[in-house]
C-alpha cells in the first residue's frame, strides 16, 4: 500500500480546474518561489501520512457532489510530482472510478512523472513562473528548462494543458518575456487556455504563523489595467486568456 | 366549497375576466393551485426575451427612490400618529399618480407609516419617541383604557419562569409586543375570484359550524369567520376608494396585479407581522400576462413594467418598530417573501417567463432586500432558468435559495415560504411563529446549575452545578439533557400564551380570510446557537476544557486545551453533534402540547439575531468569548469551516429537515475569483453547487457573491454603496442600514475564495 504526506484537502470551485473539485494539497516542494501563498506545505515531513485508500475514500464521499458539480480531483501541493508513486496511485484509483483528474504541477519534477501517470491525468494544470531563465531561478531558486521540456512532452503525448502565469509586477509582467511565453505555448496544439493570476498577499498571515519572512511583503499587487495588458498579450497569439 | 358561478356573458373584458381559461375543478371551488396547473405555459427557455425598465418605470421609481436618503438619515420618514391602521383607516396614497400602474399604499403618502396598537401600546410609544414623534393622547386613551392589546393580554399570563428566562435572553425575539407574521394570505384567490365569491365561500364555511354544539373552539371558530368575512368587505371598500371594484375577478393582467396587491395591501395595513410574506404569485400571474399577450393587448414591456410596478410597490412596505427591534433585526426588514420556480407534482417546472420578470426587476431596478426573492431549487428546473438565477445571484447577491425536492413532497407543489425558510401549503396552511431559544445559554446554564453566566441569577430551576475543574463530556450531557427538557418546557408554555393572546386580541382578519378553513397550523418553534453549541460538546469531548470560576462559584470562563473537531469540515465527529441537537430538542419540544393543536416544528434560523444573541451570552467552551456573534443560523462558527463552501455546505446538509420542517438556514458568501477566473463561467459552477447541494439534502441557500473590500468600502463610505445587498440568514438587507457590529459580523464571516 503506497503512502504519501499529504497537507489537507478541501472542496473548491472554478479555480483548481473546471467545476466543483476535490483538491489534495500534497506536502514537499523543490522550488522556493518568492510568492508562495503555501509556505506550509514546503516540507515533505510536515505532512500527515497517509494512504491511497484513505485518499480514495474521501474522494468517493464526495464524488456525488462533483459529479453533478461537473467537476473531479486535482492533485496539488507543495508539488504532487514530488511523491510519484502516491501521486500515481490515487490518479489510476480516481480514473478507475471515472473522474475527472487534474494535475497541478510547475513542471519542475516532469521527468518524475511517468507516461502511465499522465495516461490517467485528464487535465494539466502547469505554472510557468517565467520564461526568462534568470528570472526564473531567481523567483523560484530552481531552473526553467524541465518546465518546458515537460510542456512540449505533454504535446506530444496529447494530454490537455491549462497554463497558470502569476503577474507579480517587477518580476513576471516583462513584456518581451511574456510574448516569449506566449509564443511557445502558441505552437503547443494542447493549450486550452492561459489563467492569469494577479498576485496576491493572502498568503501572508501563514509566513507569519511559520515565523519566515514574506519575501514580496512589500511588492505592490497588479492593477486590472496590467493584468488586462498581459492577457492581451496572450490573446494576440490566439491563447484564450482569462 | 360548492357554489357553482356560470361565467359571465362574452361582452367585453370586464364581464368575461376567466375567457380562455381552461379546467373546471377551480371554477366549482376555491382552488388556485389547479387553476395555475390547467392554464399555466412552463418556459423552458432564456433570459433573452425580456425587458429593460422604461422610463415610465424609471420615473416611479426614482420618485421613491429621491426619498430614501432622508429615510435613512431620520431613521422614519414620516409616521402618521393619530389614525391606529385598518384596511380602510387611510386614504388612497400615490407616488406618482398619472405615471402608477399599480397603485394603493399603506397610508396617504409613500413610506409614511401607520400605528397598529392592537399588538402593544408601549411599543408604538417607544417607537414614536425613537424617531421623534409625540404619541396622540386620543390613541393612548383608547388603547390604555378601553380597547386592551395582545401585548397587555400576553403579561397577564406570562409566569415568573417565563418572565426570568425571557429577560435573560435564553428564549428571545418573542411576538408578544409585535405582530407574529409568517401568515401568508393567499392573495392570488381576490384576483382569480374576487372578493364576493370569496365572501360566498367563507359564509358557507361559517354555516357548516352551525349546528355544533358552542364549545370555546366553534364559538372561536364562528367569530373568526365572521371577522374574515367582514375584513373581505373591507377590502372591498379600500379598493373601492382607489377606483376598483375587486368584488369580482380580475379581467386583465393589470387588474390582477392590481387585485392580488390590494389583497396583500389590506394584510399590511392590518397587521405588522415580523413577516408579512406574499407566497407564490409570479406563475400565477403569468396566466394572465400571457393572456393579455396573446390577445395583443400589452408587449412584453408592458407585462415587465406591471411587474416592476408590483415590485416597487413591495419594496417600500414600512411598519413603525423600536430600536430594540432593530438591533435584532436591522434594515427594517418586511420578509415579503415570494417563491419562484419548482417543479409540479405532475413533473412539469413551474417556470414561467414572469419567473424570468420577477428576477429581472433586480436590474430594471437596481438590487434590494425586498421583495425577499426566494428561488424553490431542484435539479429538474430548465437549464435556462438555472444560469440566469445564478447570472443574478453573482450581479446582485439577492436571491435564496431553497430546495424544492424537500418542499415538494412534504407541503405539496403549491408551498411558498414564510419570512426565510418557514415553508407552507398556500391558503391551507399557517405558522405560529415561536422565535427561536438559545442553545449556547443552555448550555453554560447546564454548568451553573441554572444561574445566568452574565449576571448569577437563578433563571432555570436550581439543579447542582458541575464542580470538576475540568468539564466531564458525560456529566455536561446529562446535565445539558435535563437543562434542555426544562426549555423545551417553559418554551412551548410560554407560545401558547402568546398565540392564545394574539389570535384574541390582534387576530390576522384578512390573511385568515384568504385561507380555508380549518386550517393546518405548525407551532414554529426555533434554535440559536447551534454550532457554538456543537463545537463546545466537541471541546469537552474531544479535547480538555478547563473551567474558571467566579468567587460566588459561577463558571465564567473556559480553557480549550488541545484540538477539537469542529462543525463545518464534513467531521462526523463534530457535526453528528449537531444533528443530534437538533433531533433530541425536537423531540423535547414534540413532548408538550401545544394551543389549537397545532403540529411542533423547529427552524435552525437567527437571521441577524446571532449578534445579539452573542451580545448576550457569556464565555463558551468552544474558546468564543463573550459578547462574540454566533455563526447565523445552522452556519459554522465563523473561520472554523476550512475546506471550501462545498463542504461546509455538505455538514449542514447533515441536519435532517424533517427534525425541522420549520428550515435550516445556510448563508455561503463566496467571492467572484472563488467561482472562478472568468465571469461567464461563474454562473454554470454556481448551478453546479446548487445542484449538488440539494441533491445531498441540503434545504437552504443564501448565496452572497462579493468581496471582502467591497464591504469594508461601503462600512467607510456608504454613501457610494446605497444599493449594496447582501443576503444574511435567510433575508436580504442593505449592508449600509446594518448596524456597526453587524457589518464586522458579517465581514468576519468565512469568506470561501480563490487561493
Amino acid at each position: 500500500m503506497t503512502t504519501g504526506r499529504v497537507h489537507s484537502w478541501d472542496l473548491s470551485t472554478g479555480v483548481d480546474g473546471p467545476g466543483t473539485r476535490f483538491v489534495l494539497f500534497l506536502s514537499g516542494c523543490p522550488l522556493r518561489c518568492l510568492y508562495c501563498a503555501n509556505p506550509d506545505t514546503w516540507h515533505l515531513r510536515d505532512g500527515e501520512r497517509v494512504t491511497a485508500d484513505d485518499v480514495v475514500s474521501r474522494i468517493e464521499r464526495y464524488r456525488g457532489f462533483t459529479d453533478l458539480a461537473g467537476g473531479g480531483v486535482t492533485l496539488t501541493g507543495g508539488e504532487p510530482l514530488l511523491q510519484p508513486a502516491f501521486t500515481a496511485e490515487v490518479l489510476r484509483a480516481c480514473k478507475e472510478r471515472g473522474l475527472h483528474t487534474a494535475l497541478d504541477t510547475s513542471g519542475a519534477l516532469g521527468a518524475r512523472a511517468d507516461d502511465a501517470l499522465l495516461a490517467d491525468t485528464d487535465l494539466v494544470l502547469l505554472d510557468i513562473k517565467s520564461f526568462d531563465a534568470d528570472v526564473y531561478r531567481r523567483l523560484t531558486g530552481g531552473p526553467l528548462a524541465p518546465t518546458l521540456s515537460f510542456a512540449t512532452r505533454l504535446q506530444r503525448l496529447g494530454v490537455p494543458v491549462w497554463i497558470r502565469y502569476v503577474l507579480v509586477p517587477g518580476w513576471t509582467d516583462d513584456a518581451a518575456a511574456v510574448d516569449g511565453l506566449a509564443r511557445f505555448l502558441a505552437d503547443l496544439d494542447n493549450v486550452d487556455r492561459v489563467d492569469v493570476l494577479p498576485f496576491h498577499k493572502l498568503g501572508a498571515a501563514k509566513y507569519d504563523a511559520l515565523g519566515i519572512p514574506f519575501p514580496l511583503q512589500d511588492s505592490p499587487l497588479p492593477d486590472v489595467a496590467l493584468v488586462e495588458r498581459v492577457r492581451d498579450q496572450f490573446r494576440a497569439r490566439g491563447l484564450r486568456a482569462l | 366549497m360548492t357554489a357553482t358561478v356560470q361565467p359571465p356573458a362574452d361582452t367585453g373584458p370586464a364581464d368575461t375576466p376567466w375567457r380562455g381559461f381552461t379546467g373546471e375543478e377551480w371554477q366549482r371551488e376555491i382552488d388556485v393551485r389547479s387553476f395555475i396547473q390547467d392554464n399555466y405555459t412552463p418556459y423552458d427557455g432564456g433570459s433573452a426575451f425580456l425587458a429593460g425598465p422604461t422610463d415610465r418605470t424609471l420615473a416611479v421609481w426614482e420618485a421613491v427612490a429621491a426619498l430614501f436618503p432622508e429615510e435613512r438619515r431620520k431613521g422614519v420618514l414620516d409616521v402618521d400618529t393619530a389614525t391606529p391602521s385598518t384596511i380602510t383607516s387611510h386614504a388612497p396614497g400615490y407616488i406618482d399618480r398619472d405615471r402608477e400602474l399599480i397603485v394603493g399604499l399603506q397610508t396617504d403618502a409613500p413610506l409614511k407609516r401607520a400605528i397598529m396598537p392592537n399588538g402593544g401600546l408601549r411599543m408604538v410609544e417607544n417607537g414614536l419617541r425613537a424617531y421623534g414623534f409625540a404619541p396622540d393622547p386620543f390613541v393612548t386613551t383608547v388603547f390604555g383604557t378601553y380597547r386592551k392589546t395582545h401585548n397587555d393580554g400576553v403579561f397577564d399570563a406570562y409566569t415568573p419562569e417565563m418572565l426570568r428566562a425571557r429577560k435573560a435572553g435564553i428564549i428571545t425575539g418573542l411576538p408578544d409586543a409585535y405582530g407574529r407574521g409568517r401568515i401568508i394570505g393567499d392573495y392570488r384567490r381576490v384576483a382569480l375570484y374576487g372578493t364576493s365569491r370569496l365572501i360566498e365561500a367563507k359564509r358557507a364555511e361559517r354555516s357548516r359550524l352551525d349546528h355544533i354544539p358552542s364549545a370555546a373552539d366553534v364559538i372561536r371558530d364562528r367569530e373568526e369567520l365572521a371577522e374574515q368575512i367582514r375584513a373581505l368587505g373591507e377590502l372591498e371598500h379600500m379598493a373601492a376608494s382607489y377606483g376598483f371594484d375587486v368584488s369580482r375577478p380580475a379581467a386583465t393582467a393589470q387588474e390582477a396585479v392590481q387585485w392580488l396587491y390590494l389583497g396583500f395591501l389590506a394584510a399590511v395595513k392590518e397587521q405588522n407581522g415580523a413577516a408579512m410574506s406574499l407566497g407564490r404569485t409570479s406563475t400565477f400571474l403569468d396566466v394572465y400576462l400571457q393572456r393579455d399577450l396573446d390577445e395583443g393587448r400589452i408587449d412584453e414591456s408592458r407585462a415587465q413594467e406591471l411587474v416592476d410596478d408590483f415590485v416597487i410597490k413591495l419594496r417600500i412596505v414600512r411598519f413603525l418598530r423600536t430600536p430594540e427591534y432593530d438591533a435584532l433585526f436591522s434594515g427594517d426588514p418586511t420578509w415579503v417573501t415570494e417563491s419562484i420556480g419548482g417543479i409540479g407534482e405532475d413533473g412539469r417546472p413551474l417556470v414561467t417567463r414572469t419567473s424570468f420578470r420577477f428576477l429581472q426587476t433586480l436590474y430594471n431596478l437596481g438590487p434590494a432586500p425586498e421583495p425577499n426573492l426566494t428561488v424553490l431549487w431542484s435539479r429538474r428546473l430548465p437549464e435556462g432558468f438555472k444560469r440566469f438565477c445564478a447570472q443574478v445571484s453573482i450581479d446582485t447577491s439577492s436571491i435564496q435559495y431553497e430546495s424544492d425536492d424537500l418542499l415538494r413532497p412534504r407541503t405539496g407543489d403549491d408551498s411558498a415560504i414564510a419570512c426565510c425558510v418557514s415553508a407552507m401549503a398556500v391558503g391551507k396552511q399557517m405558522q405560529f411563529f415561536g422565535a427561536r431559544v438559545n442553545l449556547a445559554k443552555a448550555l453554560l446554564y447546564a454548568v451553573n446549575g441554572g444561574r445566568d453566566e452574565m449576571t448569577g441569577e437563578q433563571v432555570a430551576p436550581r439543579t447542582a452545578p458541575l464542580t470538576g475543574e475540568y468539564l466531564d463530556h458525560a456529566e455536561v450531557a446529562d446535565a445539558y439533557d435535563r437543562m434542555l427538557d426544562w426549555l423545551a418546557a417553559t418554551y412551548v408554555d410560554a407560545l401558547n400564551v402568546i398565540h392564545y393572546m394574539h389570535d384574541k386580541y390582534a387576530y390576522e382578519r384578512i390573511e385568515m380570510a384568504l385561507h380555508d378553513h380549518p386550517v393546518h397550523r405548525t407551532m414554529a418553534c426555533g434554535i440559536a446557537g447551534l454550532s457554538v453549541a456543537a463545537d463546545s460538546l466537541s471541546a469537552i469531548k474531544h479535547a480538555r476544557v478547563k473551567v474558571l470560576r467566579d468567587p460566588t462559584g459561577l463558571a465564567v470562563d473556559y480553557e480549550v486545551e488541545g484540538d477539537y473537531p469542529s462543525y463545518g469540515n464534513d467531521d462526523d465527529r463534530a457535526d453528528g453533534i449537531a444533528v443530534d441537537l437538533v433531533r433530541s430538542f425536537m423531540a423535547k419540544v414534540r413532548r408538550h402540547p401545544t394551543y389549537r393543536g397545532a403540529e411542533h416544528t423547529q427552524s435552525v434560523l437567527t437571521i441577524t439575531s446571532n449578534v445579539v444573541y452573542g451580545k448576550h451570552t457569556g464565555n463558551t467552551p468552544d474558546g468564543r468569548r463573550a459578547g462574540a456573534p454566533f455563526a447565523p443560523g445552522a452556519n459554522p462558527m465563523n473561520g472554523r469551516d476550512h475546506r471550501g463552501m462545498a463542504v461546509s455546505a455538505l455538514s449542514v446538509a447533515k441536519i435532517p429537515y424533517d427534525q425541522a420542517r420549520d428550515g435550516i438556514s445556510l448563508t455561503s458568501t463566496i467571492t467572484p475569483e472563488g467561482l472562478g477566473h472568468d465571469p461567464a463561467e461563474r454562473a454554470g459552477h454556481l448551478v453546479g453547487i446548487l445542484d449538488a447541494y440539494t441533491a445531498e439534502g441540503g434545504f437552504h441557500m443564501n448565496v452572497n457573491v462579493l468581496d471582502r473590500a467591497t464591504l469594508e468600502d461601503a462600512m467607510e463610505h456608504p454613501e457610494n454603496h446605497p444599493e449594496l445587498t447582501i443576503r444574511v440568514s435567510g433575508y436580504a438587507v442593505n449592508f449600509v442600514r446594518l448596524t456597526r457590529e453587524q457589518q464586522l459580523d458579517v465581514i468576519s464571516r468565512t469568506f470561501h475564495g480563490a487561493r
